[in-house]
């Protein structure tokens, strides 16, 4: 009996209509009554996704040249800061960029109303050269009169995150939502056994070139996320504990639907973005058939005091407890809640099921699978 | 005869005063606890029901008040934008009444107005800003 298959064989078999495709989450349940092998024979892909706040993404513009053109510098976008060191039209606009004064209103807002397509306020100023002499350009653009909207996010889709608690007295505000003082809640951001990187711990067949569904649309992995730690320990199912791999990813933000892309703000945090990510995992041999099928009882990770400033790690606990609405962390019991949204990963997650079943989404085989890394390097302060 | 439901925050430092046994021995003010979250330093709730003639139920406020404990009658009303939510949760982190959870069957955001103290916490805690005080 055959115990390996290949991409090729899988879209051989997409194309014909006969590929079995699950999400994650029914082949959790699988998993809890049949071996790897059963599983490895019954299904070929697995659907993964998440939709969380990922604060490290935005898109690169190009808005086009005037006439007389312009070498655009200090740039805004409905009066959010865009980079415009990359000349002489293009620029980035970060997603936790926000405005003065108004520091609720963020790059988020501009890259949601863009994709919507809206009109947006484009203001921009130089110095002015003999090739690029135009000094002011203010008008209004959208997605139909730029060239390109490309959506690059340098670290996305974590895999695994901290939980967040306040051993404080007082409330804190912060990226992982408000934390109520002496551990009143527990915020937590993935989406469990859903999640694309819990379900291919290791990364065999998630690498550059990867093709996905990215704010609704094809995208693609471009390379690992920045922050990327391959080095995390790993519990009894090979399931990093804590913060460890990411992505950056790449995608035509024209396509993209803002159903799956949101502006948010976190009270006296900023803002940050919603972005929907969903990966197909396809089952290669045994090992992957038992990897996707982790359930959230196996996927377990660190409860983190982000109140005291220390960061000290409080205990561990798994995601069948923080998904239940409360956990047990030194005794005491706590709410809790989660940031990312379960309900619109599923969502994406049978998007991309039917896409490949119906035969108009082909896995692609990874150009290069990413380096292993040992941990990461803290910013010294040297002066 | 009045009823009315209070929401009274007590400061982390608050003073150890029997607040509810005063108000019933001292006001003569008949007093249902809804819900009671209060420990010794932390920001504490306790929602109550008080019974009793409208002038009574005025000194009563007045002597909570003086005693460094903030006093809101519910009056107003909680809305959200229930078209526009996108179920991540976040609102239900600060919800101490219980009245926003997460549903675990279909991972979507139940509100339960009924059990809603209108602590106002939701309205800064949702990212997408979809929660809105109805004055009535």
């Amino acid at each position: 009996m055959v115990k390996k298959r290949s991409i090729d064989e899988i879209n051989e078999k997409i194309r014909g209509g006969k590929a079995v495709v699950l999400t994650a989450e029914q082949v959790a349940a699988m998993g809890k009554e049949m071996t790897p092998a059963e599983i490895f024979s019954r299904v070929d892909v697995v659907t993964t996704a998440t939709f969380g706040p990922m604060c490290s993404s935005g898109v690169f513009i190009n808005f086009g040249h005037t006439t007389p053109p312009i070498r655009m510098e200090r740039i805004t976008l409905n009066n959010v800061p865009a980079y415009g060191g990359i000349a002489a039209v293009d620029a980035y606009l970060g997603a936790t960029e926000t405005a003065m004064p108004n520091d609720q209103y963020g790059g988020a807002h501009v890259i949601e109303e863009l994709i919507s397509g809206k009109d947006v306020l484009l203001e921009a100023s130089a110095k002015g050269t003999d090739c690029y002499p135009r000094t002011e350009v203010k008008t209004l653009i959208n997605k139909d009169t730029i060239n390109e909207m490309i959506m690059f996010n340098p670290r996305n889709a974590y895999q695994n995150y901290n939980v967040a608690v306040n051993s404080t007295h007082k409330i804190k505000y912060s990226y992982m939502g408000t934390l109520l003082p002496s551990l009143g809640n527990a915020n937590f951001s993935t989406s469990g056994e859903l999640s694309p990187l819990l379900n291919d711990p290791e990364l065999r067949t998630i690498g550059i070139g990867t093709r996905i569904l990215f704010g609704g649309t094809t995208g693609y992995v471009a390379w690992h996320g920045t922050q990327f730690n391959t080095g995390k320990p790993v519990n009894e199912y090979g399931i990093p504990v804590g913060n460890s791999a990411t992505l950056a990813l790449i995608g035509d933000a024209k396509q993209m639907s803002t159903r799956f892309i949101k502006a948010a703000y976190f009270e006296r945090y900023g803002v940050s973005m919603f972005v929907g990510v969903a990966v197909p995992v396809p089952v290669l041999d045994e090992d992957l058939a038992r990897r996707v099928s982790v359930n959230n009882r196996q996927i377990e990770t660190n409860v983190i005091d982000y109140g005291s400033g220390n960061f000290e790690v409080l205990g561990r606990v798994d995601y069948d407890s923080l998904f239940s609405g409360r956990i047990t962390v030194n005794g005491k019991k706590i709410r809790t809640a989660p940031l990312s949204s379960v309900r619109t990963a599923r969502e994406l997650a049978d998007i991309l099921r039917l896409e490949i079943s119906e035969g108009r989404f082909f896995l692609t085989e990874p150009i290069a699978l990413f380096k292993k890394t040992s941990g990461l390097n803290s910013l010294e302060i040297r002066l | 005869m009045a009823s009315k439901r209070f929401v009274l925050t007590f400061p982390p430092d608050a003073t150890g005063q029997p607040i509810t046994y005063n108000l019933i021995k001292k006001f003569d003010i008949m007093i249902n606890i809804v819900k009671a979250d209060v420990s010794p330093g932390k920001i504490g709730h306790l929602v109550i029901e008080m019974t009793a003639p409208a002038r009574v139920l005025k000194e009563g406020m007045e002597y909570i008040k003086q005693q460094d404990i903030q006093c809101d009658p519910i009056e107003k009303k909680i809305t959200y934008r229930e078209d526009l939510c996108i179920h991540c949760g976040a609102c239900t982190a600060v919800c101490f009444a219980g009245a926003l959870t997460m549903r675990r069957d279909n991972a979507e955001l139940l509100f339960e107005p009924e059990k809603c103290v209108v602590c106002e916490l939701c309205l800064k805690a949702c990212p997408l800003k979809l929660f809105s005080i109805d004055i009535g």
